[in-house]
């Protein structure tokens, strides 16, 4: 009976279809989706010149700022007000930047991530000094381990009171030093402007990342009539784009010599825009293709030589691939520990063709035996060119297809026992487009989004990977709504312990009216941390346990939402139906089986090989 | 909630409910590779299990004169734990820069991370890891008990000390040299009882007429230093 695209009331299928036969079309989207931002800044442009008016000179700090952004085609930006930053506030006023305005500045950092990993463009973020900055943090951590482009501009306390620990005085650029690529203590009016673009510039450029600049009151307050430089990198900053040949060479020569080849595409593939190249790659010499969790959406996972996501919750034969291969071509990875399991038992047998943008995740973790720096899309390009003839590789191939069949995702739906997440996964999947953007919060429910969701498209899974920050799926629900085009849905996918800890972003959806579906997979536990504790603590379930949880769909209506709620399979595919059909925000509370776990399963630190398939093999 | 599961009831297929999980072979049904890696990543035979040793040397970078940068460099250092034995940073003849020497201990992969990582800091211009031959000098002020002044100041003259100080308890030397002879000095110092030390670090600047850290340097190809990462350098030791 296990089915692992268990049927659904087939009336959606028809749309399934279409989009299936239009795939060529869904690349395009992408490349149209890349253009829009140039599009957006010329509309920007031609808006201005519509006013018959050039821009007025700026006459102040903040009004330099805002320039800044507006020369960078800024088009949204998410915060929350606040004392140190209301000078910059006040020159937004006059702006064609659509503020949001948050209820929590964590929800601020993290809509901005999504708008960036969306549109592919610096999200930007503001927030006023002290609580405001450090509420920030957390989104800015979230942006740096999954290397989001983000800007985030904070108030700052005057520049006279700067270390007298003045109210909602916090050191910020010390405070956020670890976890920017960048960040500025604007000190001066006349380059406070340039400030801005030069951390918009260096949150977008070689291997995208987070940018600070923090602003004091006075400084923005000052006068000025110095308009910012346009957004370019500092002197200092240098980013290698082409690939050493002679190494492209030797790496050309072992792929058409590998006997056991596979791609390894991560998040850098879709951030570099390279899924394309990427795929024509792997089609045209016929290499099986693993993605990491960012790296999902790179390649189409209907294709047969998908198999799909590796690591500590990724299908069995991704792993199986990846710890047989005896060839690995890795683009835009940094080869994460939730990825490589156990240093030692990683692709043991494999030499390593590494592609990346930044020398120094070379050799990082896992040793390259071909080191290529350059960006995604023209050092694949580069080996594409290079590699004259395909590997010799029909037995692996038949050997990865038969592991996919050894090792299917099919899961069991028991008649007897509450709703299985996988199911409702699998639906919301049926009702929705191929373009549908999935959020999440972390834990179990993340990566049910990850195994049992479709993903064909770049851009379209956004998450929280490297930080794993749980309450990260519906503020990035905001910003992924604002970033994407008006076709495609946007879908959370949260979990009952993820969803509490940011849905006062609730009250912002409604505000905006922000077409979002949340989907809350409500096991009254933090989940992952239950199965942890079954496998490793001898089920004793010490603060996971939340016995209670408020009625989501009740909370939702409260906020002037929509509210849905599931207990029984057969109301999953029309309630799914009638949340996705609201204009508004939606939210299903969804009553899962509170026993349901993820597997497979590769504990911290295991052999990505021996990958548990359930609790009795950890 | 009532699953309050044994934990080891679901190895029993009888047990109420389904089995939970996913079918397949089980791990030790899997062919397994034969292979492996040492805790660098780096694949190894393993019968032959080489570990990588740590070696000291020395970087110089070029930095931005600008406030935060040093603090960048030596947050850089405790987050991502490099083992760091000094930190000197001076200004440079452009008012704008200043050189930034660290000598680290780290296995090659570790020194390699360095460099780069280093090199990602924006205020960062250029790194460079300095040969062994390269000068290096250090400054050290040692307080000794003035007890037998005679002899304080022979032991001074023998590593080309000079007093900087004295009064009828106390002298204080200053010696400048590699680390290896302030090591020296210190040791002998020892016998008159020394009250306090402070010493520089080590300041080190490339011979002839080669620049120690200049923009020029850091063309050089990372990827290159990357396919040869098990360059030899003669331990660091001068003079």
């Amino acid at each position: 009976m296990s089915e692992r695209a268990t049927s659904i009331p087939p009336e959606e299928q028809h749309d399934d279809q279409d989009a299936d036969t239009t795939a060529n079309a869904g690349g395009d989207d992408t490349t149209a989706g890349g253009d829009d931002t140039t599009a957006g800044a010329t509309s920007a442009d031609t808006a201005a010149a519509g006013n018959d008016t050039q821009p007025k000179p700026v006459t102040t700090g903040a009004e330099s700022v805002v320039r800044a952004l507006e020369n960078a085609g800024v088009e949204y930006a998410f915060g929350v007000q606040g004392g140190a930053i209301m000078p910059v506030y006040d020159a937004l006023y006059d702006s064609e930047i659509t503020h949001v305005t948050m209820a929590h500045e964590q929800g601020a950092s993290h809509a901005a991530d999504a708008y960036g990993i969306v549109s592919g463009e610096p999200g930007v973020c503001l927030a006023t000094s002290g609580p405001g900055a450090t509420n920030l943090v957390t989104g800015i951590a979230d942006a740096d381990m999954d290397s989001d482009p983000m800007l985030a501009l904070t108030g700052q306390v005057p520049t006279d009171f700067v270390g007298n620990d003045a109210f909602q005085e916090t050191d910020t650029t010390g405070v956020t030093t670890p976890v920017t690529k960048d960040n500025t203590f604007a000190a001066d009016p006349d380059r406070v402007g340039t400030d801005v673009s030069e951390a918009f510039a260096l949150a977008r450029e070689g291997r995208p990342g987070p940018t600070l600049v923090d602003l004091p009151k006075d400084v923005t307050n000052a006068e000025t009539d110095r308009e910012p430089d346009e957004p370019a990198t500092p002197d200092t900053y240098e980013v290698t784009e082409e690939a050493d040949p002679t190494i492209v060479a030797s790496a050309a020569e072992r792929i058409e010599n590998a006997t056991r080849p596979i791609m390894l595409l991560g998040g850098g593939v879709i951030k570099g825009e390279a899924s394309e190249t990427c795929r024509e790659f792997a089609i045209e010499h016929d290499i099986p293709v693993v993605t990491t969790m960012p790296g999902i959406g790179s390649f189409p996972e209907d294709h047969e030589l998908s198999m799909e996501m590796a690591g500590m919750h990724g299908t069995g034969y991704a792993n199986m691939a990846i710890t047989h291969c005896d060839t690995m071509i890795a683009v835009g990875t940094r080869f994460d520990d939730r990825l490589t399991g156990g240093i030692e038992t990683f692709a043991p047998d494999a030499e390593i063709i590494h592609v990346d943008i930044d020398p120094a995740e070379i050799s990082k973790n896992i040793h390259a035996d071909y080191p290529l720096v350059g960006d995604a899309d023209t050092v694949v390009s580069q080996l594409a060119r290079a590699v004259e003839t395909s590997p010799q590789a029909t037995k692996w191939r038949a050997q990865c297809q038969q592991w996919k069949s050894d090792y299917s995702m099919a899961y069991d739906v028991p008649e007897d026992e509450p709703i299985q997440p996988e199911f409702v996964v699998e639906a919301l999947d049926e009702a929705t487009s191929d373009n549908a953007i999935v959020t999440t919060g972390v834990g179990q429910h993340q990566m049910w989004a990850c195994q049992y969701w479709t993903y064909t498209e770049p851009r379209t899974w956004v998450s929280s990977h490297g930080l794993g920050t749980m309450g990260y799926g519906l503020p990035a629900a905001i910003g992924a709504r604002l970033a994407a085009d008006d076709d495609q849905e946007v879908v959370c996918i949260d979990g009952d312990g993820s969803f509490l800890m940011t849905l006062q972003g609730l009250s912002v959806a409604v505000r905006e009216n922000l077409d979002i579906t949340v989907a809350v997979l409500n096991n009254e536990y933090i989940g992952m941390v239950r199965q942890w504790q079954d496998a490793f603590f001898e089920g004793r379930h010490s603060a996971s346990d939340y016995g209670w949880m408020p009625e989501f769909d009740k909370l939702a209506e409260a906020f002037g939402a929509s509210g849905f709620r599931i207990d029984e399979y057969d109301e999953v595919a029309d309630t799914i139906e009638a949340a996705l059909a609201e204009d508004g925000p939606s939210v299903i509370d969804v009553h899962i089986d509170p026993q349901a776990n993820v597997y497979p399963m590769v504990p911290s630190g295991g052999d990505n090989g021996q990958f548990a398939l359930a609790e009795d093999q950890l | 909630m009532s699953g309050e599961n044994e934990p080891n009831d679901r190895t029993e297929p009888t047990e109420p409910g389904h089995r939970r999980g996913l079918d397949g072979p089980a791990p030790e049904e899997r062919p397994t590779p034969a292979g492996r890696r040492n805790e660098q990543g780096i694949r190894i035979d393993p019968e032959v299990e080489a570990k990588q040793e740590p070696r000291r040397t020395v970087i110089s970078t070029l930095v931005e004169h600008e406030p935060g940068v040093l603090s960048d460099v030596s947050g850089l250092f405790s987050r991502r734990q490099f083992n760091i034995e000094s930190l000197t940073v001076g200004p440079t003849t452009d008012d704008d820069r200043a050189r930034i020497t660290l000598v680290v201990e780290e296995p090659d992969p570790g020194i390699d991370q360095i460099k780069k990582q280093l090199r990602k800091l924006i205020p960062v211009i250029s790194v460079r890891e300095l040969e062994s031959d390269a000068m290096r000098r250090e400054l050290a002020l040692v307080k000794i008990d003035a007890d037998r002044p005679s002899e304080v100041a022979a032991v001074a003259d023998m590593y080309d000390g000079k007093t900087v100080d004295s009064c009828p308890e106390t002298a204080t030397i200053e010696i400048t040299g590699s680390r290896q002879k302030i090591d020296a000095a210190i040791e002998t110092f020892e016998q008159f009882g020394i009250r306090e030390i402070d010493r520089t670090g080590t300041t080190a600047l490339a011979r002839g007429t080669q620049s120690t850290a200049a923009p020029a340097s850091t063309t050089e190809s990372t990827a290159e230093a990357a396919s040869h990462p098990q360059n030899q350098y003669a331990p660091a030791d001068d003079d």
